[in-house]
């Protein structure tokens, strides 16, 4: 059994269809780019995965972990091991990064029946993962991606991330507006996270981030459907083909 | 001579009577609830229930007791405010709080008024004035509770803050939820001094809460307020502050939460008098707005006649974003907690600002709890 599969999937926003028939199955250990021009779907698929309302879900199944993941309010779907990193890290004044990450996992401990992790313990995770990504610690006591930069903001969704621990991962576009220098702490915290037990979706219009993160399959979404698949070589045709003749010739 | 003054508020409140929505200053909150109502008078609510033990340097007595009449009823006015004349005319003892020259209260000195109504309505008058000496420094905490069915709590505190003191003040409101709730502070600031407001509001059914302050030379005035509304509960906070003399600053933060059918008015009056050049005043008003049903009319009403000044205003009206909603789901939390922890947020530069440590988590009780009696 997979640990993800879509099948068929269809979902509107607004009314206007933008994933028309989406299928793909992801086992444990595996890293999948999904890579697409603007306006295939690529976002919508992330958002639809982490459960967004904006998004309505007209067919197909999706099943995560043996479980009918479309059923999941957005929260469980967390509890249950999966975690977005948002492509616009949302700002939330008034409540500090330390606070807020500290419910996120307890609130994922007390899913899995386990106790909430003491301060103590919960400090030592936390600047040990903060010192994967490079991460300067007043960060913490600072409200969630309030007056952070662009590229902090990424950090912090890997960063969150690395504490969280999930089984499967959905990186949607973390490479927008970073720099190269940026781009190579941001891969190198998703790599130290890759592992056997651990899924990971990476959605992508570019190819540079899969130079750093080097994918096992990449898929090409187009008008809402996975036009090709392959393996890490298809990112590089990509690259110097371009978008246009690969939807063409799909 | 405190017979004379109550003669002329009982002839001031004849004439008056209680205000309409044709008044400018209650055109949002009509007390018709009030008025149309009789109350019996009950002597509960008159003196607190509770009083901090006095510390070194502060006294304590009944007005009653006191050689008050240099202060009493001279701040408070009683001329254009019925229930201030209300009040004034009929309280029938209070508390006057002494703090002496110089003197550094390190311990907030706390009162707690009560009132319940079993059977008939009743009213109370609590009356509360308070006289720091010049150099003095102390925190005082109200605290205004009630039980049962419908009650007028008609209170009225003034402040004589001396040259160089340092003054906060906290006013917790959690009345019963069928109780009517006015009440007014007036503060004097004196020369060089710093005055600091609280004013949290969480009970009653019509609340009406005015704070008023005068400023002198160099005086330094914060107003903060917090008032969370549901269900049909509808508060006014109307404040004025008198920039009468130059060189004062003002600094203005209310919040407001509103649920269900609430409805809250905001009126922030700042007069800048002509001579008070240099002047230095801030006002923000935020309302976050949790139905679609709640009501809020904010207003900043500024009277400027000097021409040196900075005064600033701003006031928004927001509802909870629903992509922080999200991102906190998106996260484990829950999307109760996650509302919660979103509602806490936005009034949490108000908490943070209280320095009474058992206060603030008594506030973060009061809103959790409340917070958890709220629908989307």
């Amino acid at each position: 059994m997979s640990l993800l599969e879509i099948k068929n999937l269809h979902a509107n926003v607004a009314g206007r269809e933008i994933l028309k028939g989406i299928d793909l199955a992801i086992e444990a250990g595996e890293v999948h780019a999904i890579m697409g021009p603007n306006g295939s779907g690529k976002s919508t698929l992330a958002q639809v995965l982490s459960g967004r309302d904006l998004y309505q879900v007209t067919g197909g199944e999706v099943i995560y972990n043996g479980k009918d993941l479309l059923e999941m309010p957005p929260e469980d779907r967390a509890r249950e091991g999966i975690f977005m990193a948002f492509q616009y890290p949302v700002e939330i004044p008034g409540v500090s990064n330390l606070y807020f990450l500290k419910a996120a996992l307890n609130a994922i401990r007390k899913h899995q029946n386990l106790p909430d992790l003491d301060a103590m313990d919960f400090l030592a995770l936390v600047k040990e993962k903060m010192a994967l990504m490079e991460m300067d610690q007043s960060l913490l006591n600072r409200a969630v991606n309030t007056g952070f930069s662009g590229g902090e903001k990424k950090r912090n969704e890997i960063f969150q991330m690395a504490v969280l621990e999930p089984k499967l991962a959905i990186l949607d576009e973390t490479d927008s507006g970073l720099d190269i220098d940026a781009l190579k702490v941001v891969a190198a915290g998703v790599n130290a996270l890759r592992g056997r037990d651990r899924a990971m979706i990476v959605v992508t219009h570019y190819q540079r981030l899969l130079n750093y993160i080097v994918p096992d399959f990449v898929h090409v979404l187009a008008e809402g459907r996975i036009v090709k698949s392959g393996g890490k070589e298809l990112a590089l045709e990509l690259e110097e083909s371009g978008y246009a003749e690969m939807v063409e010739t799909a | 001579m405190i017979d004379g003054i109550r003669e002329e508020a009982r002839r001031r409140f004849a004439d008056l009577g209680f205000p309409t929505t044709h008044d400018e200053d209650w055109r949002f909150t009509s007390v018709v609830p009030i008025s149309r109502t009789h109350f019996e008078s009950s002597g509960a609510g008159t003196l607190p229930v509770a009083v901090s033990k006095a510390a070194p340097g502060v006294h304590i007595t009944k007005l009653s007791e006191s050689a008050v009449e240099p202060y009493l009823a001279r701040y408070a006015g009683y001329q254009n405010n019925a229930f201030v004349a209300l009040n004034t005319a009929n309280f029938t003892d209070g508390l006057f709080i002494h703090i002496a020259k110089g003197a550094v209260i390190e311990e907030p000195i706390e009162i707690v008024f009560e009132s319940s109504a079993n059977g008939h309505p009743t009213v109370s008058h609590p009356r509360v004035l308070i006289v720091a000496e010049p150099d003095s420094q102390a925190t005082i905490v109200e605290r205004y509770a009630g039980s049962g069915g419908a009650y007028l709590s008609n209170a009225v505190t003034e402040i004589v803050a001396g040259d160089h003191s340092v003054i906060d003040h906290y006013k917790l409101q959690t009345e019963s939820a069928r109780a009517f709730h006015v009440a007014t502070l007036q503060v004097q600031l004196g020369r060089d001094t710093n005055f600091r407001s609280h004013s949290l509001s969480f009970g009653g059914a019509l609340v009406r809460n005015d704070v008023n302050a005068v400023l002198s030379e160099g005086s330094e005035c914060t107003l903060n307020g917090l008032y969370l509304v549901a269900g049909e509960q509808h508060i006014d906070n109307h404040t004025t502050i008198d920039h009468a003399k130059p060189h004062a600053a003002s600094h203005e933060l209310y919040k407001g939460i509103l649920a269900g059918h609430s409805s809250a008015v905001f009126n922030g009056k700042i007069l800048v008098r002509k001579d008070a050049q240099k002047t230095d005043a801030k006002q923000t008003n935020k309302n976050l707005v949790l139905s679609e049903d709640a009501v809020i009319n904010t207003k900043p009403e500024l009277q400027i006649l000097a021409d040196d000044v900075r005064c600033t205003h701003g006031a928004t009206i927001g509802q909870l974003d629903p992509e922080g909603i999200f991102y906190l789901q998106s996260r484990g939390i829950g999307f109760a907690d996650a509302r919660n922890l979103l509602i806490y947020a936005f009034a949490r530069d108000i908490v943070d600002r209280i320095k009474v440590a058992s206060l603030r988590d008594q506030l973060e009780n009061l809103l959790l709890e409340k917070l958890h009696g709220t629908r989307p």
